[in-house]
C-alpha cells in the first residue's frame, strides 16, 4: 500500500487557535477549562467547559471572522465555523490550495463530528414550536449537518476528490484520519483533509451528557482541577470544542512537491465493544484489540512505542480500564513508556479530539518532548507504575506515538504515528 | 409608511443578509443576477421582508420578487 505523510496542520482549541499557540501552552501546563458565562448554567450541575478563546489570530486566539465571512456565519452551527478554520490553516500550512482540476480531483476531505449542530437543532426546534414552520430559516437543515464542513471546505477549495464524514461519537477525529489515510493509500486520492469539529458546549448539549452522568460535577468552583485523569479525585469528563484538521498526503506526492513532511500514519486498528452504549467492558478488550491492530497495520513492536496520547476523559471507570489495555498491549516494555491525556489541559473535544490528539502526537515526535497529564495529584491504585507525565511536560525522544479514541456505542479506533523516514 | 421608508428598510436587510456594498443595491439589482444571492438566500431574504414588515408573502408571489423594486413594491401593497 502507498505511504501517507501529514504535510498540514490546524488547531482551534480550549487553548487557543493555530497549532504553535496550542501546543505552547499545553506544554506550559495551561488550562482551557473555566465557568461558562456564555449561556446560563444555574440550573446545570456541570457549569464548566472548554470553550474557544476568542480573540486576536495573532495572540494565538480565535476570530471567526479570519475564517468564514460575517454574513456567512449565521448560515452555519459554530461546529462548521471551527472545521473550515482548522481546515483553512492546515492547507496553509501544507501550502497546498491547487488551482488545477487534476489535483483539485485528486484531493479530498473527511471532517466528521460527534454530534453536529445540535444547537442549531435546538434553536430550530424551538422556532418550529414557538412560530411554526414557516419561520424555520432555509439553512437550518444545512447548517446543522455533519458532512457540511466536508462539503464547506471542498466548496471553499475546489476540492473535487472524495467528500466522506466520519461520525463515530468520541472516535470521529482518529476514524476520520485513519479512514482517509487509508482511501489515498489504496489509490482513491493522492490527499485528504481530514479531521473532526465539536461545538456541543450548550445547554442541550451540557445537561444531555449530565443527565447520562458523564460531566463531572464536583470541580465547579475549581474549573481548571476538574479534569483529572488517573487521579482519585476525579468524577467525570469536561465538555471542550474546537477541531483539529490535518493535510494527509501520499509520500511520494509530497516529496515532489517538496512539501514540509511532519510525520507518518504508520498504523490504524478500529474495533467495537459489543457491550453497552456509554461504557467500556471491565477488561478493556475492545480498546485492546484496536491497539493491537494498529500495531499490526505499522508492524512495530511494543518496545517501539515511546508516547501513548491516552483517551483518558477523567472519568472514574474508563481511565483505569484504558491504563490496563495499554499494559496488557506493551507488555514490560509500558515500565518505558510514557502515557498523557492531553483532555487533562482542553477537555474532552468529542468528534475533535481524536484529531486534536493526533496533532499533539506528531508535535511530541517533531520536538522530542510529551505533553503533560495535569491535576494527576494522587494516582488511583493500579496507576502509580507507569509514567503517567503527571503534571509537567517531560522531553523525551518519540520515535513512535499512539493514540486512543473510545466512542458511545463501544466504537474504538487507534492511530499509530511515527516520525518522518 | 412612505415609499423611500420601505425602500430604505429593503435595502438595509438586503446589505445585511447578502453582505454586499449599500451602492449596489439600487431598485433595479436583481437579487441572484447582481447582488450574489443564491435560491437559499432568496427564502431567507423573503422571511426576513415578512419579519420586517408583518406581512405574509406566499410562495407564488416569493417567486416574483426578483428585483429591490418587486420586494418594495409587494410590501407598499400588502403590508399592514
Amino acid at each position: 500500500m502507498r505511504r501517507v505523510v501529514v504535510t498540514g496542520m490546524g488547531l482551534v482549541t480550549p487553548l487557543g487557535s493555530g497549532v504553535e499557540p496550542v501546543w505552547q501552552r499545553l506544554l506550559e501546563g495551561q488550562s482551557g477549562v473555566k465557568r461558562i458565562e456564555s449561556f446560563d448554567v444555574s440550573d446545570l450541575n456541570a457549569q464548566i467547559a472548554g470553550q474557544v478563546p476568542r480573540g486576536d489570530t495573532a495572540d494565538g486566539l480565535f476570530n471567526a471572522d479570519d475564517y468564514v465571512a460575517k454574513k456567512d456565519q449565521r448560515k452555519v452551527d459554530q461546529f462548521i465555523v471551527y472545521g473550515m478554520a482548522a481546515a483553512h490553516q492546515a492547507v496553509t500550512d501544507a501550502g497546498w490550495m491547487p488551482d488545477d482540476l487534476d489535483s483539485q480531483e485528486r484531493t479530498g476531505v473527511m471532517i466528521g463530528s460527534g454530534i453536529g449542530g445540535l444547537q442549531t437543532i435546538n434553536d430550530g426546534a424551538i422556532t418550529l414550536h414557538e412560530r411554526g414552520p414557516r419561520r424555520l430559516s432555509p439553512f437550518f437543515i444545512p447548517a446543522a449537518l455533519i458532512n457540511l464542513v466536508s462539503g464547506q471546505v471542498s466548496i471553499r477549495y475546489g476540492f473535487r476528490g472524495p467528500n466522506h464524514s466520519a461520525v463515530t461519537a468520541c472516535s470521529t477525529g482518529a476514524h476520520a484520519i485513519g479512514d482517509a489515510s487509508r482511501l489515498i493509500a489504496l489509490g482513491d486520492a493522492d490527499v485528504m483533509v481530514a479531521g473532526g469539529a465539536e461545538a456541543a458546549i450548550c445547554r442541550i448539549g451540557i445537561a444531555g451528557f449530565a443527565a447520562a452522568k458523564a460531566l463531572s460535577t464536583c470541580y465547579n468552583d475549581r474549573p481548571s482541577e476538574a479534569s483529572r485523569p488517573w487521579d482519585k479525585g476525579r468524577d467525570g469528563f469536561v465538555m471542550g470544542e474546537g477541531a483539529g484538521v490535518v493535510v494527509l498526503e501520499e509520500l511520494e506526492h509530497a516529496k515532489a512537491r517538496g512539501a514540509t513532511i511532519y510525520g507518518e500514519v504508520v498504523g490504524y486498528g478500529l474495533s467495537g465493544d459489543a457491550h453497552h452504549i456509554t461504557a467500556p467492558p471491565d477488561d478493556g478488550a475492545g480498546g485492546y484489540r484496536a491497539m493491537q491492530s494498529a500495531m499490526r497495520s505499522a508492524g512495530i513492536e511494543p518496545s517501539q512505542i515511546d508516547y501513548v496520547n491516552a483517551h483518558g476523559t477523567s472519568t472514574p471507570k474508563g481511565d483505569e480500564i484504558e491504563l490496563g489495555s495499554v499494559q496488557r498491549l506493551l507488555g514490560d516494555a509500558y515500565r518505558d513508556t510514557c502515557m498523557s491525556s492531553t483532555k487533562s489541559a482542553i477537555g474532552h473535544l468529542l468528534g475533535a479530539a481524536g484529531a486534536v490528539e493526533a496533532i499533539f502526537c506528531i508535535k511530541a515526535i517533531a520536538d522530542g518532548v510529551v505533553p503533560p497529564t495535569l491535576n494527576l495529584a494522587d494516582p488511583s491504585d493500579g496507576c502509580r507504575d507507569m509514567n503517567l507525565v503527571p503534571n509537567y511536560a517531560q522531553e523525551r525522544k518519540v520515535r513512535y506515538a499512539l493514540s486512543n479514541s473510545f466512542g458511545f456505542g463501544g466504537t474504538n479506533a487507534c492511530l499509530i504515528l511515527s516520525a518522518p523516514s | 409608511m412612505s415609499d423611500n421608508d420601505i425602500g430604505q428598510r429593503v435595502k438595509k436587510i438586503v446589505v445585511e443578509h447578502l453582505g454586499v456594498d449599500d451602492a449596489k443595491v439600487t431598485d433595479e439589482a436583481s437579487f441572484i443576477d447582481d447582488l450574489g444571492a443564491d435560491s437559499l438566500d432568496t427564502v431567507e431574504l423573503v422571511m426576513a421582508f415578512e419579519e420586517e414588515f408583518g406581512c405574509e408573502i406566499p410562495d407564488d408571489a416569493a417567486e416574483k420578487i426578483v428585483t429591490v423594486k418587486d420586494a418594495v413594491n409587494f410590501i407598499q401593497e400588502h403590508a399592514g
